[in-house]
This record gives C-alpha cells, structure tokens and sequence, in this order.
C-alpha cells in the first residue's frame, strides 16, 4: 500500500531548512560572541585575583589603590616590576644592585580598590536618586495625571531623553552640578554664579557648583538613567490590575493610601527589574563620570580624610571604567596586562552581582506577591 | 426619615464630557433595607448607573454628571462639600470580576478598617470575624486566616470580597453582577448571603439573570439604551409589566 504521508524530498523542504539554519547561525553569532568576550575577560583577568604562594589570593589586588608601576633590570638583566612604594623600598634594601632601564607606568601597579569603591559608591548613591525621583515620576505619570496632550508631551520628551548620547549628559552634569549647583559656604568662590546671604546666618548661599565630586557625578548618572526607570516603573505601575484600585476606593481610600497600600507594593518586583536595567547602564557610563566625578590618582580611599557628610559626597573619587579607560590606552605588555584583565574581570563581577542581588530580590518578593 | 434611602432625579450621566450621555435622565427611589436588582441588556448602562451611586466615575476624567441629582440619606452626593472618599465609606460596592487583593484573607477583611487608621487589634480581630461571619465565610476560613486570600475558590473570594465591603459598615452596598463569573453551587450561596444581608444593608444588585433578579430582589428596574423603562416591585415586574418592552426582554425575546 502506497504511504499517503510519503516524505518529500523537494525544494520545499529545502527552503525550510535554509531558513532554519539563517535563524541558527544568527542566534549562534550571539551566543559566540558572549563567549568570546566572557571568556577572554576571565581566563585572562582571573589569574590576577590569586598568587601561587600563600595566601594564593592577591590581597594587594583588593586591598590598594592604583599606583605607578616601576619596571626596572638590574645589572644581571633580571627584571623586576613593582609599584613605585614597593620599588623605593627595594632600592633602599638592595644598595649593592644597580638600576637600568627604570620605566614608570601609570596606575598599573598597585590594586583595583579605589575605582572598586569609587564605583559602587556612585551606582549606589545614583540608584538611590533616581529610584526615588523615577518612582515618584512614574507615580504621578500613571496615577495622577489624566491622559492630556501636555502629559503626551511630557512621555514623548522621556523617551526623546532616553535616546541621548551620555556624552551630553556627561557635560550637563558639568555645567550644573560641577559649576553651577547651590552650596552653603562662609567663603564662596569668585567663580559663583551668583551668591547670597544664608537667611541670618554668617553664612552664603553660593551657586558655585560642587566640583569634580561624587555627588556631581552620581546626580548626572541618575539624570541619564532617570527616562529607563521612569518608563519601565510606570509600566509596572500599569500592570498592577485595574480591580486592586477600584475595590480599595471602594473601600473608602484615599488616592495615596491605594496607591500605598494597593499598586505601588505589587509594582516593586517590576521596579527591582528597572533598577537593574538601570545599575547595568550607570556602572558601565565612562563619558559622565570622566568629566564629574573622577580623578586617576587618587591616594586616599573615599572614607579617609573627610569631614562629615558634606566633605565625603563633594570629594572626587576614582572608578573601574575609567580606570579600565586609562590602562586601555597603554599598548599591551606584560606588565600592564593583569591590571588590565583584571581590572575588567573585577568590574564584569560587580556590575553581574548587582544586577543578580536585584534579580533574586525581585523573584522572593514576586513569588510573595502573586496574582 | 424618608424610608427611601437613595432617590435619583432626572439623572444623567455621560463618558465623554456631556457629548454623549449614557444615563439619560434616570428617576427612581431606592427603599431601605430592600433588595433593588437593576436588570437589562448589556450595555444598557446598568453598571455606570451603580458606579453613580458611590461615585466611582469619579475616577475617569472625562466622566460627567449632566442633569439631575442623587441624593443618599438626603444629602445630594455632588454637593461641594461632599466627599467622595466619606461616601464611599457608607457606599460600599462588589466588583463583578471577584478581585481580593493578593494578601492574606485577614489581611482583606481589615483592609478598610486600616486605612481608616484602626490599629487596635482586638478591634480589627473583632471586625474579622463579624464580618467573615457576616458573610458565611467564617467557617470556612477560621483556620486559615493568614493565609493567602488567592488561595480560595472563586465564590469563597466573591463572598471575601463581601466581607470587606461590610467590614467598614455601610448603609448601601453596591453588587455589579457578583455571581456572573461563578459557579451555580457558589452562586446559590451568594444569594442566600444577600438575602441574609437584606435585614441589616440596603443592598443594589446588578444582574443578568432574571432568575436571579426574581430569586433575591425586592424590587426590579429595567432600562434600556440608558433609560429606565419600568421600576416596580419585583412580582410586578415578572408577572405583570405594564410596558411592552419590559415583557419582552423578560420572556427572552430579545436581549
Ligand atoms: N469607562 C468607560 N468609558 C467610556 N465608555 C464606557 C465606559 N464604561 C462603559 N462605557 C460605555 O457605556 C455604556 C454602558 O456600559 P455599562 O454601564 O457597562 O453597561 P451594562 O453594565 O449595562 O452592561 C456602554 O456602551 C459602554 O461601552
Ligand atoms: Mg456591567
């Protein structure tokens, strides 16, 4: 008997599998590029957190700043290459060796510590901003305001802001945060753009900026990441069901109170998703945070030398991308290379363990909130 | 006092700033501690009509009385020193779509007394059970009060739902098709709840079914395209309309 459901084998069936090998490759290009680069970054940078003696970790890695790094040979042809500190205790310890061919080389010795901090410091502070002005933002948005064409307006011109080149924002952050935000000072700068007395105190209110600073740097970065969050916490806030807010009205509530108690605590697992969108683009940023906030040499770490809260959110501070800008720029050596890779490993673990804290936040409470 | 608890005048309502008007001018008195079913095509406006009553159309912004009053214990409920969150308070209302909030079943019931600002426990404890009492519930949750009110079967969160609305004490409570997305045992005992509910609460129903409608009301109105077309007591209605229409719809002919 003739099989009615006989296999074909035409052009048809051809064509079939052409197009589901474009879809394959396509999606393997992918794949092999998150390959390439993850496992470049690792194997490469990894080796730089351990040592091969005891206590095989490189606290130094962790523990410093970046510093210069001093290569030298000595009169045998042995080389040698440690940071500048290490390097003026060893000239002082070995009077009998005779230095040649001393290179120094910027911020390649040394640890990861200060950019480390630096950087965290500055999502941290810019999460904290802009999760609170985004959610209050996306509040109004989606709760308050009615459906106007001042309101369209003002969605269109989030979305407009989320196209911007961090460039721009970089130097919007300067312009206003560096230069020209309010401080209260007793001395303010002739550079002031206009300055005032503090009501009856001896002291001024002085629009002079608050300098290359921490606080500069993570307001631009939550200027920059503010349309993300806004837009991503106003869907989230929409996707709360209509039913939780009539039936919490219906109840005698205020519009606050239903906010507070009916919509905002079921949008927080879509917030924490935000957030993450969010931390992942602040941490990487290099344009902003080179113009606001950063200094390459940095000798104190952000907890030292300061007084007070004030002092320790205007101090500079240093961080990964543009510690990683500056080694970028050095032609590959072996003496620069483990600061490089693992500078870069260090930051590829930061940023994926924020992001990974906010993912397992958001799955506890999601699998607690249900609907 | 008049016995007639709410009393419309000439209502009407529109969607779309007064361009179109969905209720047009609705006159009807609704009695005290009686059952009034609201019954009609779909579409017909029923449910903007109930959401009048607590002003629930408050919320869309294009939403506007156009003519007329409603007046609740005779104070006209758009008068400027009205408040919509007070009035809500003694106009409680039951969503056709059962919509408990994803807490735990003590948690919903004390949900009006809280934003009230109650925090006596003994008090809220109090108001729990009088309410899941109220509304044949206790029983069936005694033991499980903490846990999450989503875990209930659909008519259990239908007569949830209830028990928070009369938890605050209304004098009115509002009911938009409560059975419409249940089960026929569940339904049945959400009307033996209504007609329990009938000594201590003036209660509006919204329904599809005229079996229903006939089961648990007092009273019965019909309306059509947004006009009331007869109002009467519910044997009336059913048995012995005076308009055309009314015996249409009810014999199934159309609708
Ligand atoms: N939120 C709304 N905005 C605009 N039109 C609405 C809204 N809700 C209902 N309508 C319209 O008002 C009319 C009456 O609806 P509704 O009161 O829900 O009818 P019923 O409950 O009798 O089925 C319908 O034509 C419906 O399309
Ligand atoms: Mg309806």
């Amino acid at each position: 008997m003739d099989n009615p459901f006989q296999k074909q084998l035409g052009w048809k069936q051809k064509k079939e599998s052409i197009y589901l090998w474009v879809f394959r490759l396509c999606t393997y290009t992918i794949i092999a590029a998150a390959l390439f680069i993850f496992s470049d970054i690792f194997i490469k940078g990894v080796p730089t957190f351990f040592k091969s003696e005891a206590p095989y970790v490189n606290t130094e890695f962790f523990t410093e700043s970046p510093q210069i790094l001093s290569v030298w040979h000595d009169q045998n042809g042995q080389e040698y290459s440690m940071s500048q500190k290490n390097y003026e205790q060893w000239v002082v310890a070995h009077p009998e060796k005779e230095i040649v061919d001393l290179h120094n080389l910027t911020a390649s010795g040394g640890g990861i510590l200060g950019p480390l901090v630096g950087t965290a410091l500055l999502v941290f502070i810019c999460m904290v901003i802009a999760l609170f002005i985004g959610v209050s933002a996306a509040i109004y948005l989606s709760e308050y305001c009615g459906k106007g064409k001042l309101m369209s307006t003002i969605r269109l011109s989030i979305l407009n802001l989320a196209g911007v080149p961090s460039i721009v924002f970089a130097l919007f952050g300067l312009g206003v945060f560096c230069w020209l935000a309010p401080v209260i000072t007793d001395v303010p700068k002739d550079s002031a753009a206009f300055f005032c007395r503090w009501f009856w105190t001896n002291s001024y209110l002085s629009f002079q900026g608050w300098g290359t600073s921490l606080l500069a740097g993570s307001c631009t970065l939550a200027i920059m990441v503010l349309p993300v969050i806004i837009t991503a916490c106003e869907e989230s806030l929409r996707a709360v069901p209509k039913g939780f807010r009539e039936a919490s009205f219906a109840l005698g509530a205020t519009q606050w109170q239903t906010i507070r108690k009916s919509v905002l605590p079921f949008a927080v697992p879509g917030i924490l998703t935000a957030s993450v969108l969010g931390i992942t683009r602040v941490a990487g940023e290099t344009a902003p945070i080179m113009l606001t906030a950063t200094m390459t040499e940095k000798s104190n770490l952000p907890w030292e030398q300061v007084e007070g809260p004030w002092s320790f959110l205007t101090q500079s501070v240093q961080a990964l991308p543009f510690h990683i800008y500056t080694l970028a720029k050095f032609p590959e050596s072996e003496h620069v290379k483990p600061m490089q890779y693992g500078s870069i490993a260090a930051f590829l673990i930061l940023v994926m363990s924020f992001a990974l804290l906010s993912v397992i936040l958001r799955n506890r409470l999601r699998n607690k909130l249900k609907w | 006092m008049n016995s007639q608890l709410i009393q419309l005048n000439d209502l009407g309502f529109s969607y779309d700033q007064g361009k179109t008007e969905t209720i047009k001018g609705v006159s009807l008195d609704i009695p005290e501690k009686q059952v009034t079913a609201f019954i009609g095509p779909s579409g017909c406006g029923k449910s903007t009509l109930l959401r009048c009553l607590n002003r629930m159309n408050d919320l869309i912004d294009t939403a506007k009385i156009t003519r007329g009053s409603i007046k609740i214990l005779g104070q006209d409920i758009h008068a400027s020193d009205v408040d919509a969150i007070e009035l809500r308070k003694h106009v409680g209302m039951v969503f056709q779509k059962y919509n408990p909030f994803p807490k735990s079943i003590y948690e919903n019931v004390a949900y009006g007394l809280r934003i009230q600002g109650i925090k006596n426990k003994d008090v809220l404890d109090e108001a729990v059970e009088r309410s899941l009492k109220g509304s044949a519930l206790w029983d069936e949750v005694k033991d499980r009060l903490k846990t999450s009110a989503l875990g209930l079967s659909g008519g259990q969160q239908q007569r949830l739902c209830i028990a928070r609305t009369i938890a605050v004490q209304p004098k009115v409570i509002l009911m938009d098709e409560p059975c419409s997305a249940l089960d026929p045992i569940a339904t049945a005992k959400v009307e033996e709840l209504i007609t329990e509910l009938r000594e201590q609460y003036t209660i509006v129903i919204v329904t599809h079914s005229m079996q229903q409608a006939s089961r648990v009301s007092d009273r019965t109105a019909f309306f059509y395209l947004g006009e009331l077309i007869e109002y009467d007591k519910t044997n009336t209605i059913f048995q012995n309309p005076s308009q055309k229409h009314t015996e249409d719809y009810i014999s199934g002919r159309f609708g």
